[in-house]
């Protein structure tokens, strides 16, 4: 009797073994086919970079920095184009952040749920996804045309921040919404307003989330190319935009605003055009400063999501 | 309802009827009375309606789109219909505040969780916060236990001390009743013992109404007992004659365990 159950035991622990290990087949092959995708499409990223960085090493010097374009392709530089970059990139943070930041609170916590609203809520969504041409000829026509802002930095700013702005709300709601209920509700129950909740809960606690859609959303837009040429970015600039902030008072002026500009992925598509080959170094290092560039970005994004997150936790 | 001695009602529910948003009625027509510093408990089997009861009384329903109240809860000494539409959710829950049945603290010090209340309120003095976030700390007995850190994260207190920060930052405001909702259901047996003592002590400056799935809590800490199911107020007395000898028998069935 004893060692029947012994046996039927046996029976049973090897059957549900061998399942097991037929569970964990699948396990390994998707996880190989997991490994083998991100292994590929990392080596492929890396190889366009190393290419880029071999290809543009002769440039990696100061001078390429702090030179104007020129004539003369060892003598180029990416200074008009960073210069330009950057102020692009700080009308379009100022416009894209505190916008998208409101929106998405608002939608989120003031709007009431009702068709409207999700009519609203798959727009936004869907804009994420709209071609950045698309914005390109938009801004043409409104800000170029009807604003009469001309082709201007505030022009660009303004294009990337409409390119932006989905990115900052989308990731803004998701961070809000992240944040549990029962921690909302403390706050309510306590007699607090919908106001005060915002102000002292949802956007500190949010505040993670947010800041890594607006970092991404920036990576997104210093590689935008094809909207800044539509609203007609200069190609060859060898001027700076006249400084935003001035030894006199009253210390910052607005006129770069105004001022004509270019942009790092259209002085590298200004080079890579050349029939020249040396101007394809320039090019090729230009690349490589776009890619670090993004990469910094994304980097900061992932270690500020990991330091808050390892602050709050639910 | 039975009018119990001379008690002086603090708060009194009357045909209160509940809606949420996908027409569930949750409550039906309960009239039910709280105790000026009494202890009154709700029992009954999950999903009888004690957390929608106890919501009703903080508006908490209100946050949620579609909710509909239909009856009354009269709010003594100033005989206010606190449901009316046009009382404003955010003047009663400053009379009556709530602790919830998991701890939920605000990622936020220990010291800024007791004294958020205080700060909604306007308050900003740091001596009158300093001294109001001890009292309360000290009401619900946690202050030995975190006055050298009051600075540090709550979340790095222990699951029964979360509960009575939670119970401290309720209390700072000087409420006119407390609502508790399972407080010590995610809670070891000696934190529920501080918790349950800590109760009666509160009840000498407040009204409590208390929602718990533990019999024997009911029975130890409370004055009045209600029993509830499908939505319903079957029965409502004093606890000893609820526990002893029940009017009704599906409330007697459900004490002695035979259901539920
Ligand atoms: N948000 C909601 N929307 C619709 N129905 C709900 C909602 N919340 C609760 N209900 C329903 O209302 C009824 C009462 O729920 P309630 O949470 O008040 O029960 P309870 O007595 O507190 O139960 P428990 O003891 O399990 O906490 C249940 O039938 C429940 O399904
Ligand atoms: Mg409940």
């Amino acid at each position: 009797m004893a060692i029947q159950n012994k046996a039927a035991a046996n029976k049973n622990l090897d059957s549900i073994r061998k399942t097991i290990a037929n569970h964990k087949r699948h396990d390994f092959i998707f996880a190989s086919l997991g490994t083998l995708v991100i292994a590929s499409l990392t080596i492929t990223l890396l190889i366009l970079f190393l290419d880029l960085v071999i290809d543009g090493y002769p440039r990696f010097n100061l001078d390429f920095f702090s030179n104007f374009p020129s004539r003369r392709a060892a003598r180029a530089g990416i200074l008009s184009a960073w210069i330009g970059s950057s102020l692009v990139l700080l009308v379009t943070f100022f416009v894209a952040v505190p916008l998208g930041i409101t929106s998405g609170v608002y939608l989120e916590e003031y709007a009431k749920k009702n068709w409207f609203s999700d009519l609203i809520e798959i727009n936004v969504s869907n804009l994420a996804g709209v071609p950045s041409i698309i914005y390109g000829l938009l801004a043409l026509g409104l800000f170029v045309y009807s604003f009469g802002l001309g082709q201007s930095i505030l022009t660009a700013g303004l294009t990337l921040a409409l390119l932006m702005l989905p990115i900052v709300i989308v990731s803004t709601r998701e961070a809000i919404r992240a944040i549990p209920v029962h921690i909302r509700e403390a706050a309510y129950a306590v007699g607090a307003t919908k106001w005060q909740v915002c102000h002292n809960h949802v956007i500190p606690y949010s505040y993670g989330g947010i800041l890594t859609g607006v970092i991404i959303g920036m990576a997104r837009a210093i590689g935008e190319t094809a909207p800044v040429i539509t609203i007609g970015a200069l190609t060859f600039i060898a001027f700076l935009p006249p400084s935003p902030i001035g030894l006199e008072p009253p210390f910052i002026n607005f006129e770069w605003l105004e001022s004509g500009f270019t942009v790092l992925p259209i002085q590298m598509f200004n080079w890579i055009s050349r029939p020249q080959l040396a101007f394809h170094i320039n090019a090729a290092a230009t690349g490589a400063v776009i890619i670090m560039l993004t990469l910094l970005m994304n980097g900061l994004a992932i270690k500020l999501r990991y330091n808050i997150r390892k602050k709050i936790k639910w | 309802m039975v009018k119990k001695h001379n008690e002086i009602i603090k708060a009194e529910s009357k045909d209160l009827s509940f809606f949420y948003a996908d027409k569930t009625q949750a409550l039906k027509k309960v009239s039910l009375p709280v105790y000026e510093n009494k202890i009154t408990a709700l029992i009954g089997p999950s999903g009888c309606g004690k957390s929608t009861f106890l919501r009703c009384f903080n508006r908490m329903h209100d946050l949620y789109a579609g909710n509909r109240y239909d009856g009354k809860i009269i709010l003594q000494p100033d005989n206010t219909d606190i449901l009316l539409e046009n009382v404003d959710p955010i003047e009663v829950r400053m009379r009556i505040s709530m602790v919830f049945q998991k701890p939920n603290p605000f990622p936020k010090s220990i010291y800024e969780n007791v004294a958020y209340g205080l700060r909604v309120r306007g308050e900003s003095n740091k001596r009158t916060l300093d001294e109001k976030v001890e009292e309360a700390l000290k009401g619900a007995s946690l202050w030995s236990e975190v006055k050298d850190r009051l600075q540090d994260l709550a979340f790095n207190l222990s699951g029964g001390q979360q509960q009575r920060l939670c119970i401290a930052r309720a209390l700072a405001t000087e409420p006119e009743i407390m609502l508790f909702d399972e407080p010590t259901s995610a809670l070891d047996p000696i934190a529920t013992m501080n918790i349950e003592e800590l109760m009666s002590e509160l009840k000498q400056k407040l009204s409590i109404l208390i929602v718990t799935h533990n019999m024997q809590q009911a029975a130890r800490i409370s004055d009045y007992t209600a029993y509830m199911y499908l939505g319903e107020l079957v029965e409502f007395d004093g606890t000893n004659q609820i526990f002893t000898n029940p009017s009704k028998k599906e409330t007697e069935d459900y004490i002695t365990g035979k259901f539920g």
